[in-house]
């Protein structure tokens, strides 16, 4: 059972950090971007590619979400300077990110057994934390994206950023291109879905090129449960929220499998989940609006 | 100051709607100058000032501000000088943000959006003292959403912000015509006191016949394309709503209306 949970989190966690990256693009920029797609599996792919010739897999994680940030600049560029419709615009780089993902990794498998990774810690720690080694440094890493996002959007840069999703119109009149902030949005956006992929890659031992189909509902879906569930309360962020929104996504999964459902059912449980994280916002909001609440504008 | 010359601009080129709204036309407007545009729907009010601001491009001619010609600018990069607020309270403020962030933001324009801190905690007293003269409370709310105020609170701060760095010219566009007629006396008010404070020129359009005679010192009516009246001075301080009512009824004679 507690090998249950820790699984859970560890797996909530590794994704919760794609699920930031949803959070930018959807919540903030409302870009339905489905780049993320291709964007997860193309961190696992360059993860798995470095690897491979022996770069330090800690090094693998900053190249990745390097990768990632130009796939989504490519999106952005795409639909802001080549005036292509955004869920297009996306599902354009998405697929021209199968072949490039193959060409990187060299085959649409990679084992990576036997090669160190960000978990593999010295034999000199204490016997605490090599037994929960995957949780904890998924957890540092976690935290540590969470805080950065936090701190980013607090900035002037930030700021502009939440303000053109809202208001496209008020970044005009304050002399900035609301176009280069979007394209550096999904820059950002697809670079923490890389980032993601490439631990989930390190963590798995393994590039498959087929990870990232459903990568878009799956961090919508947390998303949405995320800041369904906590908006309500003050002091938490909302980027905490998205994390704990994966968690327990992914507990709704691994609960559906244990009660007997086959693994190949995700994708249905997925997308059940979705629906009904989106009746229940939509049905809470609703409530608000009848009690004279905020407006949601 | 700003200077329109020989202006063309055609609607729906090539379909059985295509419209020649402004042919030749030209508009000078000096330093100092506080203008309301009237005019009845479809006489060119909004395009003229979209011309201005560059979210239009016009067919031909050439847009002057303070002498450069601007005419192939972006709409952002003339932002620069140029403040706008909109007929859309929503328009002029960022809803899931607060009054401070708001204004802070407005308050960076024209400087660098960094990796420095957004909110402008520094400043803090001098946004209150701003959001004071408007007698609304919005100074003790700073952080309150702005997606949470009235229509007539948010159409005050998208004033404030827009004036916040003084631009060369500012264009309101029927900026009063969303409110009740309280909220729009009061932001009405707000605007012309803001304008004479920080001396800056304007350009307002207002369906408002009473606002065009008792504030602005200039005021131009449009129909078809041309500026068919354009009083200032003692010839405007002389005219009153019903001057404007009549020559409206003439036009709309002629047109058969």
């Amino acid at each position: 059972m507690n090998g249950i949970v820790i699984s859970i989190f560890e797996q909530g966690l590794i994704y919760g950090i794609m699920a930031l990256g949803i959070y930018i693009s959807y919540k903030i920029l409302d870009f339905p971007d489905l780049s993320v797609d291709g964007t997860f599996p193309l961190g696992a792919a360059v993860t798995a590619a470095l690897m491979l010739k022996g770069i330090n897999p800690w090094l693998c994680l900053p190249i990745s979400a390097v990768a990632g940030c130009i796939a989504g600049a490519v999106t952005g560029i795409l639909h802001v300077k080549l005036k292509i419709k955004d869920l297009l615009a996306g599902i354009l780089t998405m697929t021209a990110l199968y072949s490039v993902n193959y060409r990187i990794a060299g085959a649409p498998n990679q084992f990576l057994m036997g090669k160190s990774t960000v978990f593999t810690l010295p034999e000199s720690m204490p016997t605490f934390i090599t037994t929960y080694k995957y949780i904890i440094v998924i957890f540092i890493i976690a935290v540590v994206m969470k805080f950065a996002l936090d701190w980013y959007l607090s900035t002037k840069s930030g700021f502009l950023l939440r303000s053109v999703g809202d208001n496209e119109g008020l970044v005009v009149t304050l002399a900035q291109n609301p176009g280069t902030i979007k394209i550096i949005g999904l820059a950002i956006s697809n670079g923490l879905v890389a980032l993601s992929g490439s631990l989930a890659c390190q963590r798995s031992m393994q590039f498959d090129i087929t990870s990232g189909t459903g990568t878009m509902v799956m961090g919508l879906a947390a998303v949405i449960i995320g800041i369904t569930i906590f908006k309500k309360i003050k002091f938490m962020r909302l980027t905490t929220g998205v994390l704990f929104g994966m968690i327990i996504y992914k507990a709704c999964i691994t609960a559906a499998i244990s009660s007997g459902m086959a693994s190949s059912d995700t994708n249905l449980i997925i997308t059940v989940l979705f629906v009904a994280t989106l009746l229940i916002n939509d049905f809470t909001s609703r409530k608000n609006k009848k009690k004279g609440g905020v407006i949601n504008a | 100051m700003l200077r329109l010359s020989h202006i063309n601009k055609s609607f729906n080129v090539g379909t059985v709607d295509e419209k020649q709204l402004f042919t030749d036309f030209n508009l000078e407007i000096s330093k100092g100058e506080f203008v309301s545009v009237i005019g009845s729907n479809g006489s060119g009010k909004t395009t003229m000032l979209n011309i201005i601001s560059g979210d239009i491009k016009p067919d031909g001619g050439d847009v002057f501000l303070s002498g450069d010609n601007i005419t192939k600018m972006a709409n952002y990069k003339r932002a620069r000088r140029i403040s706008r607020v909109f007929q859309n309270p929503s328009n002029g403020t960022c809803p899931t943000m607060t009054i401070l962030e708001n204004m802070s933001i407005a308050d960076n324009k024209g400087k660098s959006f960094n990796l420095t801190k957004g909110l402008n905690n520094k400043r803090k007293d001098f946004y209150r003292s701003r959001l004071e003269t408007l007698g609304m409370g919005l100074e003790n709310r700073l952080g309150t959403l702005t997606g949470s105020l009235s229509g007539g609170q948010r159409q005050a701060l998208a004033l404030i912000m827009a004036t916040l760095a003084k631009p060369d010219i500012l264009l309101l566009d029927e900026h009063t015509a969303a409110l009740d007629p309280k909220s729009a006396d009061i932001v009405m008010r707000l605007t012309d006191e803001v304008v004479k404070e920080n001396e800056i020129t304007t350009v307002m359009i207002t369906h408002n016949l009473r606002y065009a005679v008792e504030y602005g010192t200039r005021t131009i009516m449009m129909h078809e394309g041309n500026a068919i009246m354009d009083v200032s001075g003692n010839e405007k301080s002389e005219k009153t709503t019903n001057d404007y009512l009549k020559i409206f009824n003439e036009i709309s004679i002629e047109c058969g209306n």
